[in-house]
């Protein structure tokens, strides 16, 4: 058994493992911000209360209905994409032709409203969230317990970034949505319906954010201020990697995952400024991001 | 209905006002009515503190009782800004309840210096009857040193004897990890380890990695609300109570267990000095309590007991020194009297501040034990008063003659 700085290599390891564990829901989060930005341009800050939104719709539903976690894995962010749609038909749309300022506005208090609302019905302790039977328990790796849940997870969130990437980047669907960014004038010519592309747009976007919800209630805490507190972090994923870059938010997401999940090791103190100091130092030397397009 | 018996009283009040000189006080409740803490005091502390003075008026209609309400949003300056405009414009004589020793301590010294009443319910820093104590404040509910020594103590003596502590990085998470600390090693056990984690941490499975590896037999939770609910969390996941390995909750409320659900929570050790579902006398007024907070499915914390409590023993004060103008002749008044209330049974207010009484060890409940909602813990020893709280000459009080 050999060391490095100190620790032994095995538990190196099983940080590292944790690391790209969190990085998954910073990849998950962040591609969703990327993707509103990078095809709507506009900062969504009900992002954070968006992923609340769907811990708390995939409870209802298990309290309500009855449905369990892998019905609520589909119908949650459908459902929260939804709202996400009125949202961007009834206020968003009025905001394209402003400043980034006034969309980053009306997100951040439409995020507010969110949260009192539901802290207002649930209170702010919290809700339980039971496990899928089929997912607990977990194996040994040999160098840490790896729980089944964590390794479902990764996988998950690998898929869906990859899948959502390849969408947008390799497909005649993106690549309408690209030019729909850059000129819907001239894209609504070709008998495309841009409104409604965007619409759809956001409302993916959403699901994302939902979709990272339900992942995240059976192992934290359900509680109206889970995404305030994490929402934060993924927008400085998000400027490190590049607004508006997809790979960027992907590659970025687990990345700082990894970096965090040393320093919990090594300064477990700076654990969540670290994520703030890189973003200093990215942005001084490369304004536009690791993956920006503008640089 | 509610609002019409409350002008009832007020009228009955106002009328018995005409017929004799009258004393009357304003109570301010200062709480976290919007955030991280607002389950545990808030609201259901100003439900707590209206019951109080309903009760209280109802025996006593020669005193006139107001009562306002305020968000400190948990920063300090808020809550102070809140403080000094409370006590020299809107005249409050006693502020109560607000959670967060930050908050907390900044008041107590805003109180001494105007010569007005603190009551502390909802903060849990032993340094407010210590080094910071003074003449205004009372610390009422429970504290740092409180939960360490009930605890710490008896998961040691039940062969809990090496520990491995998960802090928060804050005033109050360093005060509960070296009172725990402190009461574990002078009963015989050790502690291995440590690990200062940012408050509001999402994910603490790194962390619990460390605390496996260090073997100990027992994680010291020193944080609370939302910290505490992910590191069991977690540690239920990654099998560190299959493994061997207990968690000590040291600050632990029902609203968290509720959080966490029995399932996960299960066997999870915990002191509180008061339970909602202990005897008849709670149950009747948990039930009022949720008709005044109109929240039928929530429950009652030792908090907003200890608002109850204190007000109804502040109010007696008050009554007998027919003002309740001069704080420090009031805090002398309630030091001096012993108290007596429904809910904390009797008890003392010592010459730093301190309230004692019982404290009790709970474990909480498998779901098969569990019959009603609300029915989380069972009872694993009372802890006497005298045992309870930090002996009074150790704490550093410059209250306290030597």
């Amino acid at each position: 058994m050999f060391e490095i700085f100190g620790i032994p290599s095995q538990a190196l390891f099983g940080q590292l493992l944790i690391g790209l564990i969190n990085g998954s829901f910073y990849a998950l989060l962040s591609l969703g911000l990327a993707v509103i930005f990078g095809m709507l341009n506009i900062i969504n800050f009900t992002h954070g209360a968006q992923y609340m939104m769907g811990a708390f719709t995939a409870y209802l539903l298990l309290q309500h209905t009855g449905l369990g976690y892998w019905p609520a894995l589909i119908v949650a962010p459908i459902l929260v994409g939804i709202t996400g749609m009125i949202v961007e038909r009834t206020m968003l749309k009025w905001l394209y032709k402003l400043d980034h300022l006034y969309g980053l506005l009306l997100t951040f208090g439409l995020a507010l409203i969110i949260e009192g609302v539901v802290r207002n019905y649930y209170g702010s302790a919290g809700l339980p969230y039971t496990m899928p039977e089929s997912l607990q328990g977990g194996r040994n790796l040999g160098f840490m317990f790896l729980p089944n849940y964590r390794a479902w997870v990764i996988v998950a969130s690998l898929t869906i970034c990859l899948g959502t990437w390849f969408v947008i980047e390799r497909t005649r669907l993106g690549a309408n949505l690209r030019a729909a960014t850059e000129n819907p004038t001239l894209v609504r010519a070709f008998g495309i319906n841009v409104p409604r592309m965007i619409t759809l747009t956001y409302g993916f976007g959403i699901a994302l954010a939902a979709f990272a919800g339900v992942m995240a209630a059976p192992i934290y805490n359900v509680s109206p201020q889970m995404g305030a507190e994490l929402i934060i972090v993924v927008f400085a994923v998000v400027v490190i990697g590049g607004m508006g870059s997809i790979l960027g938010a992907i590659v970025t997401g687990f990345g700082l995952g990894v970096i965090e999940g040393l320093t919990k090791v090594f300064f477990p103190e700076a654990s969540n400024t670290v994520i703030f100091v890189i973003m200093a130092i990215v942005l001084l030397v490369r304004p536009a991001g690791l993956f920006g397009r503008r640089a | 209905m509610k609002r019409l018996l409350a002008t009832a009283v007020l009228a009955v009040v106002l009328a018995a006002g005409t017929a004799q000189a009258q004393t009357s006080v304003k109570i301010g409740v200062l709480s976290d009515m919007s955030s991280l803490y607002s389950d545990i005091a808030g609201p259901g502390s100003v439900a707590a503190a209206k019951m109080a003075i309903a009760d209280f008026t109802a025996k006593n209609p020669g005193i006139k009782v107001e009562l306002i309400s305020g968000d400190h949003q948990n920063k300090a300056d808020i809550g102070s800004q809140l403080a000094n405009q409370w006590y020299d414009v809107d005249k409050v004589d006693l502020i109560i309840d607000t959670p967060n020793s930050g908050v907390a301590l900044a008041v107590s010294q805003i109180t001494s210096t105007k010569n007005k009443l603190f009551i502390v319910s909802g903060a849990a820093a032993s340094d407010l009857t210590g080094p910071k104590c003074n003449a205004n404040t009372i610390h009422w509910t429970y504290d740092t040193w409180m939960l360490a020594n009930g605890t710490g103590k008896a998961l040691v003596k039940t062969g809990g004897d090496t520990w491995f502590f998960l802090t928060a990085d804050y005033a109050f998470g360093h005060a509960l990890e070296r009172d725990t600390a402190a009461a574990v090693e002078k009963n015989g056990g050790k502690v291995l380890g440590k690990v200062r984690h940012p408050l509001n941490t999402n994910d603490f499975s790194s962390f619990l990695l460390q605390a496996q590896t260090s073997k100990a037999k027992v994680i010291g939770l020193a944080n609370a609300g939302g910290d505490t609910i992910n590191a069991i969390k977690a540690g239920a996941e990654f099998g560190i109570v299959k493994g061997g390995q207990k968690f000590a909750g040291l600050l632990v409320f029902a609203s968290d267990v509720n959080a966490l659900g029995l399932q996960t929570a299960q066997g999870l050790t915990l002191t509180e000095t008061w339970y909602w579902d202990a005897n008849e006398t709670n149950r009747a007024w948990t039930k009022r309590w949720q008709a005044e907070r109109g929240a039928a499915g929530k429950f009652p914390t030792m908090v907003q007991a200890g608002v109850y409590s204190g007000i109804t023993h502040y109010l007696k004060a008050v009554t007998a020194l027919k003002s309740g103008a001069d704080g420090k002749a009031v805090v002398a008044k309630m030091k001096d009297t012993p108290t007596d209330d429904p809910l904390f049974g009797k008890g003392t207010v010592r010459a730093d501040g301190r309230k004692i009484h019982d404290a009790y060890l709970f474990e909480v409940k498998a779901p098969s034990e569990s019959k009603y909602p609300g029915d989380f813990y069972k009872l694993r020893a009372t802890i006497p008063a005298a045992e309870a709280f930090r002996p009074l000459k150790e704490g550093g009080c410059s209250l306290v003659g030597s």
